[in-house]
């Protein structure tokens, strides 16, 4: 497999914000991700799009410490990434994931305020004693958590049950809580899955707007028109290696991700949009690393 | 439940049920006085025939709400028909134990009296008539209204005295017979005001005011009640198990982690304070050690324990945690049995353990001596129930705070989701070893007033399962049977399940057996426990409480 030019990031002068370098994740004798190099620049919102295996979230995982990649590195506003969840929060790269995960029985604003947990500091001995410094650390807590619930759209519900909250609500509300940890990066694993037309434009205003706030996004997505219609650029990961990488114009057009995701074609290669739909009919499979 | 009959007739038999119960207590219910509390008299309720009473106006109340009486049916917010069902069961279950008792304790049916009779069927009447009326469940209760700060003060501590008092009643009950009475009639009686949306109320109401200290205040009245140490004794081992209770519900409510061996760390806490004691049994001939010093010594040492338990196990997930510290509480108590002198090093004094542990004395107040407070004297076990209050007190304190703070956060979204925590930043073996740390450093402050209290430390009170608390076992069943994650539900766990197996002796033999039935039950129709978290209550009950909610989640899922 040829290796793509890697474009240089519009916009951007000095280090990119996110710089994966030949990362690879081995699991006995399976490669799930294989050498891949991703850059993210400032502001920029890059998709990662794949057929089902292709390895993306196993690709997220390894970004964000769950898995420590065997071989490569990362590397995230000029420095090295540790592979250690807490690091990478702290550092500034917050994520959702594929399947919601939210604290079911929390309410709506306590799971936003634990988004909040690298930009707080008080322990135990804090907790108890509740001195001026912990009050006021809290007071900002609530209020930079409920502003966040404002932003996602989800004003006014902070006192429900997570789980009581509709589908939507809860993928906005998985943003909302990745927002609290004041990220320069959030990563998204598939926003749209399982949403109707209307949710997933609104998805798509709301990625622009974390945009707006000079975010960077990096997202995993089956819905070819989301793609084209948010992203700077795109990157395709075919069996766990990056097949291309461009401007979604280009990758559309290319015909080995049609292959790809369609198999050889016959004669003529069917319209793209078609085959969007045949790899987004199932959105909800579960992907095997 | 419900019996088809026609209003009319379902009223009339309510309201004869009801005037017939409250009239029964006070005709003779047996000819002799062999049966406990002197049920003979006439004109004067004794013994149970008290609890039928008390049901009995329970009753009337939410039947008189039932029918509409002016004024009354704003005791019953939630709808009075349930309420007085449940009622009705309380004063048909309390009298029927005890016109049973009657008959099987004096050996046979004839020992009952007409007026036994009469209560007995006034209560089935009652209860007929309650289940044939028509439900009048409020689809949305209305909103309680503010009432005035003095009003709601003085509304919560009768409450809370009303509470105490049932609870006393509990504790000072000086038969199985009635405690066998008392314990439906309890039950039901709660249930009743829970349905009537009575408790629901009182705890909006309660959310406003410092309800911790009017608790506090109302347990403080207790010893002011008894003359005797026989049942301050009984209060006092309540509120050890209870204090111990509550630090596991940390581990095991907030953080969900399952711990088995939890009593090996009350046992550290004991042992530590019998050490330094200055009791002659003790491997140190010292003098005492003040108590507060004692008390940091025996959470300094229970801490170190957790620290050491928790740093290999707590990289552990559920059942294996679970494994490992049943594994911690049997080698502790295995050590101490050791540490003899001749299988081991001389520390613990072996299987006798470390007796004729002296009184406290902290700041010049001798815990073994009466003293007279406000006229009244106070023996030595109710100094020691000032001084586990105080105890307590110190653990709801921790709970409270340590539980709604970025820590107990952490706790409860690594007990919800540990993939998700981990994401957001936290580090779960840290937040892990914290807790545990916590929990096993508030055993031991308990575990050194204990050691006091009871004068000794021997290894076989701190076994994993026995038939009487504090036990590994009895301390997790506490937890859960109360309530996981709440402050109540552990002090009410831990009561029932002193007192049941202190009340009922004479069932030794099937204890653990009945013990087994009860979690079972329990689990099966009250998951949550008996007072629930609101969030665990939507948890298992989600059809009842947002029906329309999850449907809608369901609905949309599958778009």
């Amino acid at each position: 497999m040829s290796t793509p030019p890697v474009l240089e990031a519009p916009g951007t002068g000095t280090s990119p914000l996110l710089e994966a370098r030949r990362v690879t994740m081995r699991f006995g004798g399976l490669t799930a991700v294989d050498g891949v190099d991703l850059t993210v620049g400032r502001g920029q919102i890059v998709g990662l799009i794949g057929p089902n295996g292709a390895g993306k979230t196993t690709f997220f995982n390894c970004l964000t410490g769950l898995y420590v990649p065997t071989d490569g590195e990362v590397r995230f506003d000029g420095a090295a990434l540790p592979p250690r969840p807490a690091k990478v929060t702290r550092a500034g790269v917050a994520r959702t994931f594929q399947n919601i995960r939210l604290f079911a029985n929390m309410t709506v604003l306590e799971n936003v305020i634990v988004g909040r947990h690298t930009r707080t500091t008080a322990g135990l001995l804090s907790a108890i004693g509740r001195g001026p410094r912990y009050r006021r650390e809290e007071r900002e807590s609530h209020s930079r958590a409920g502003e966040l619930l404002e932003f996602v759209g989800l004003g006014g519900q902070g006192n429900q049950l997570a789980r009581n909250l509709s589908y939507g609500a809860q993928r906005r509300l998985e943003i909302a809580r990745a927002l609290a940890s004041e990220p320069k990066l959030l990563l998204l694993d598939e926003p749209t899955a399982g949403m109707n037309p209307q949710e997933t434009r609104e998805t798509e205003e709301l990625v622009h707007a974390v945009r707006d706030q000079g975010i960077a996004v990096l997202v995993i997505e089956h819905d070819m028109r989301f793609i084209m219609n948010l992203c700077d650029r795109v990157a395709v990961l075919v069996q766990g290696s990056k097949l291309i990488e461009g401007a979604p114009g280009d990758v559309q057009a290319d015909e080995r991700v049609v292959e790809a995701y369609l198999g050889a074609p016959d004669d003529e290669p069917p319209p793209l949009d078609e085959g969007d739909e045949a790899a987004t009919r199932d959105p909800n499979q579960e992907r095997t690393a | 439940m419900t019996i088809k009959m026609s209003s009319r007739v379902a009223q009339a038999l309510t309201a004869t049920g009801a005037a017939l119960t409250l009239a029964s207590p006070f005709l003779a219910w047996t000819w002799t006085a062999a049966y406990p509390g002197n049920l003979t008299l006439n004109g004067y309720p004794g013994g149970s025939q008290v609890v039928t009473l008390v049901t009995g106006l329970l009753a009337t109340m939410f039947a008189a709400a039932a029918f509409g009486v002016p004024g009354v049916r704003r005791l019953a917010p939630a709808g009075a028909v349930r309420a007085l069902r449940a009622a009705s069961l309380a004063a048909l279950t309390t009298t029927w134990v005890t016109v049973a008792a009657i008959a099987i304790t004096l050996g046979g049916a004839v020992n009952v009296e007409p007026g036994g009779w009469l209560a007995a069927v006034a209560v089935l009447l009652l209860a007929t008539g309650a289940h044939a009326l028509a439900d009048d469940t409020a689809e949305s209760p209305p909103k309680g209204v503010r009432l005035p700060w003095a009003v709601e003060v003085a509304l919560i501590t009768v409450v809370f005295l009303a509470a105490m008092f049932v609870l006393t009643y509990g504790i000072t009950t000086d038969s199985a017979e009635d405690f066998l009475a008392f314990l439906p009639a309890a039950g039901f009686g709660a249930r009743a005001l829970s349905v009537a949306g009575v408790t629901r109320r009182i705890s909006e109401i309660n959310a406003r005011h410092r309800v911790a200290v009017a608790a506090l205040a109302s347990a403080l009245v207790f010893p002011f009640t008894q003359t005797g140490d026989q049942y301050t004794a009984i209060a006092d081992n309540i509120l050890v198990f209870a204090a111990v209770a509550l630090g596991l519900n940390i581990v095991v409510g907030l953080v969900g982690l399952l711990d088995l061996g939890y009593v090996a760390f009350l046992g550290t806490g004991a042992y530590s304070a019998a050490l330094v004691s200055g009791s002659t049994f003790s491997t140190f001939h010292i003098a005492p050690w003040p108590f507060w010093a004692t008390a940091l010594l025996g959470m300094g040492v229970s801490l170190l324990a957790g620290l050491i338990i928790g740093a290999p196990t707590l990289r552990l997930h559920g059942d294996y945690l679970a494994i490992v510290t049943l594994g911690f509480g049997e080698i502790f108590r295995i050590t101490v049995n050791n540490l003899d002198g001749t299988s081991g090093p001389s520390l613990t004094n072996g299987p006798n353990g470390i007796n004729a542990i002296p009184d406290i004395e902290l700041f010049g107040f001798d815990f073994g001596a009466p003293h007279t407070i406000l006229g009244v004297s106070f023996g030595r076990f109710a100094n020691y129930y000032l001084l586990l209050l105080a105890v307590i007190a110190v653990i709801v304190f921790v709970y409270a705070r340590a539980g709604d703070s970025r820590v107990g956060r952490a706790w409860i979204a690594l007990r919800e989701d540990e993939k998700a925590a981990t994401a957001m930043g936290i580090e779960g073996f840290r937040f892990k070893l914290l807790a545990f740390g916590l929990g096993a450093s508030l055993a031991g402050l308990a575990g050194t007033v204990m050691a006091h209290l009871q004068t000794n430390a021997v290894p076989d009170n701190y076994k994993f399962a026995d038939t009487a608390p504090p036990n590994s076992a009895f301390l997790l069943a506490a937890v859960v049977l109360g309530g996981m994650g709440t402050i109540s539900g552990p002090l009410v766990g831990a009561a029932l399940l002193y007192l049941i197996p202190a009340k009922f002796e004479f069932f030794n033999r099937y204890q653990m057996m009945l013990f087994g039935l009860a979690l079972i039950v329990m689990m099966r129709f009250r998951p949550e426990g008996l007072v629930p978290d609101r969030k665990h209550q939507l948890e298992f009950h989600d059809e009842q409480v947002s029906g329309a909610e999850a449907r809608q989640v369901a609905a949309e899922a599958t778009v």
